[in-house]
C-alpha cells in the first residue's frame, strides 16, 4: 500500500518478530473491562462445564488439584498492546476436559459479572488454554480477572475471559458479549481478526 | 460485594446486534487542529466514507512512515451522528509514539488512516419510542471525558428530555476538555448538569479545596442508584476501578455501569 502520513517516522528499534501486526510492546499490564470489577470469593467459587450430556463442577481446590503448571507466553490485546514472555500458572483445559464428553465443537465462556465470549473447542484443547490463577508470580488481581480467568494466549486477550465461571458447549459458533459488540468472532492476532 | 449475574447477563444479551455501522478502513484528511489544553489537541478530520458513529464509540488511527513502518492506536471519538466530520481530542503521552506526533506534527491537509467506528457497548443512543427513558450519569477522569462529551452532545442534539449529568474529575481548570461546549450544554434546554472535581488546583472562587474524587462527593454529585441511571465511567484504570466499586457499594447494579479504562494498571 502506498499510503503515507506526512512527517511520521515512528520511534522504533528492531521490530520484535514475536509482535503480531498492528501491536506495540508494553511492559505494564493495561486493563480492558466493560463494567465494574466483580469480587469473587474463592470459598464460593466454582467452575462448571455444561454439555448436551450434563454438567461437571469443580470447587476451587478440586480444580487446582487437577495439576497446576507454569506457562510463559506472549499475550496480545485487541487495543494494540502485546506483552512478551509473561509467566502464568494454571490448570490446562486438557486436564479438565478428560472427564467431559461432547459432540459440540464450540463453547461459550461464562464469567462472574455476566460477560461471555465464544471460542471454538479446537482453540482450547491440545495445550492451547488454561484456567489461570496466577500471573507474574502473584495471585491474579480482580481487575485482571482474579481469582481465575481463562487463558487462551494465541487469541486476542478478550477471549481469555476474566472471572471465569464456566464453559457451555454449543453446536454452532454463537457470538458472546464482546463479539456482539463489535469484536471478531475468532480473534487471531496474526490475522488481525480484531473487529467485524 | 456480590454480583447479580443473571441481571448482568440479561443486560449483556439485550444489546442490539443489528443496525450497527460496519467498521472498515477510511482515509481521513485533517481539516483543523488546535490546542484543546496545554497537553492536548483537538483534531477535526474529514472522512468522506465515514458511515457516522454512535456517541461513545472509538476508532483506530494508523500512521504509515515512508518505509512502510506502521503504528496503530485507539482513540475515543468526540463527535457523533451521521456526519463525515470526525473529531478527536488527543492528550499527549510524554513517552508515547503516536500521540506526540498527532499533537505536535499533524497539520491541516495531512492524511491518515482510520478504522472504525468501533464498539457498540460503551455508547449512548437516544431512547426509541417504545423505550422508557433512563437518566444518565457520566463520570470522567481527565481525557476520559472525550466519549462522555460525545454522549452529552448527542443527548442535546436529540432534544432528549432524559436527565443527563456529568461528573468530571480534572487536574486544573485549564485541563478541562470542551470547556466552552460543556458550558453551552449546561445552559441549554434540556440542561446537562456538570459537576467538576479539581484534583490539583481549583478556580479562584471554588468552595472546596483541590483533591481527588471521593466516595462522598460521588454520592452527592451523581444520580442516585434509586433512579436506576445508566452510568458511564471513563478514565485511567485506577480512577475507573475506584469509581465503579463505589457505585456498586452505593447500590447501582453492575449491569447498569459501563466502563472504559485507559493506560497501564
Amino acid at each position: 500500500m502506498s499510503f503515507i502520513t506526512r512527517g511520521f517516522s515512528g520511534r522504533r528499534g528492531e521490530r520484535d518478530p514475536r509482535l503480531p501486526p498492528g501491536q506495540t510492546l508494553v511492559t505494564d499490564w493495561p486493563v480492558l473491562s466493560a463494567g465494574p470489577t466483580p469480587e469473587v470469593d474463592t470459598a464460593d467459587w466454582e467452575f462448571v462445564i455444561r454439555t448436551e450430556n450434563g454438567s461437571h463442577q469443580w470447587t476451587w481446590d478440586e480444580l487446582r488439584e487437577l495439576g497446576l503448571e507454569d506457562i510463559a507466553t506472549d499475550i496480545h490485546c485487541v487495543t494494540h498492546w502485546t506483552k512478551l514472555e509473561m509467566p502464568w500458572r494454571g490448570v490446562s483445559l486438557d486436564r479438565i476436559w478428560e472427564s467431559v464428553e461432547t459432540e459440540h465443537e464450540f463453547v461459550m465462556a461464562h464469567t462472574y459479572g455476566g460477560y461471555t465470549t465464544n471460542v471454538p473447542l479446537e482453540d482450547l484443547l491440545d495445550g492451547k488454554s488454561w484456567i489461570a490463577f496466577e500471573a507474574d508470580g502473584e495471585p491474579l488481581d480482580p481487575e485482571h480477572g482474579g481469582p481465575a480467568r481463562l487463558l487462551v494466549p494465541h487469541l486476542y486477550f478478550w477471549k481469555s475471559a476474566k472471572w471465569i465461571r464456566g464453559l457451555v458447549t454449543m453446536p454452532t459458533d454463537d457470538p458472546g458479549f464482546w463479539e456482539q459488540n463489535g469484536y471478531h468472532l475468532h480473534g487471531d492476532p496474526w490475522q488481525e481478526e480484531r473487529y467485524w | 460485594m456480590s454480583f447479580r449475574t443473571p441481571a448482568a447477563l440479561a443486560g449483556a444479551s439485550s444489546q442490539p446486534t443489528v443496525a450497527r455501522r460496519r467498521a472498515t478502513w477510511h482515509v481521513a484528511t485533517v481539516a483543523d487542529s488546535r490546542p484543546e489544553t496545554s497537553t492536548a489537541r483537538r483534531i477535526e478530520l474529514d472522512v468522506p466514507t465515514w458511515p457516522g458513529n454512535d456517541a461513545g464509540s472509538h476508532l483506530d488511527v494508523r500512521l504509515t512512515a515512508p518505509d512502510g513502518y506502521q503504528a496503530t492506536r485507539s482513540y475515543s471519538i468526540a463527535s457523533a451522528g451521521d456526519g463525515t466530520r470526525v473529531v478527536l481530542a488527543v492528550d499527549e503521552l510524554p513517552d508515547g509514539e503516536v500521540s506526540p506526533f498527532l499533537v505536535h506534527d499533524l497539520r491541516p491537509g495531512d492524511q491518515l488512516e482510520l478504522h472504525g467506528p468501533l464498539g457498540a457497548f460503551f455508547v449512548w443512543t437516544p431512547p426509541s419510542a417504545d423505550e422508557t427513558p433512563r437518566p444518565v450519569q457520566l463520570i470522567a477522569g481527565g481525557s476520559g471525558v472525550v466519549p462522555l462529551y460525545a454522549m452529552a452532545a448527542a443527548h442535546s442534539a436529540a432534544a432528549d428530555a432524559t436527565q443527563f449529568r456529568l461528573l468530571y474529575s480534572v487536574r486544573t481548570p485549564e485541563d478541562v476538555f470542551f470547556r466552552r461546549e460543556l458550558a453551552a450544554l449546561a445552559s441549554a434546554e434540556p440542561a446537562l448538569q456538570v459537576d467538576f472535581v479539581y484534583t490539583r488546583r481549583t478556580p479562584a472562587d471554588w468552595p472546596t479545596a483541590a483533591g481527588r474524587l471521593t466516595r462522598n462527593v460521588l454520592d452527592t454529585a451523581a444520580v442516585p442508584a434509586a433512579s436506576r441511571p445508566s452510568v458511564y465511567v471513563c478514565g485511567p484504570t485506577p480512577f475507573v476501578e475506584a469509581v465503579a466499586g463505589w457505585l456498586i457499594d452505593a447500590g447501582h447494579r453492575a449491569g447498569d455501569v459501563r466502563t472504559e479504562r485507559f493506560g497501564g494498571s
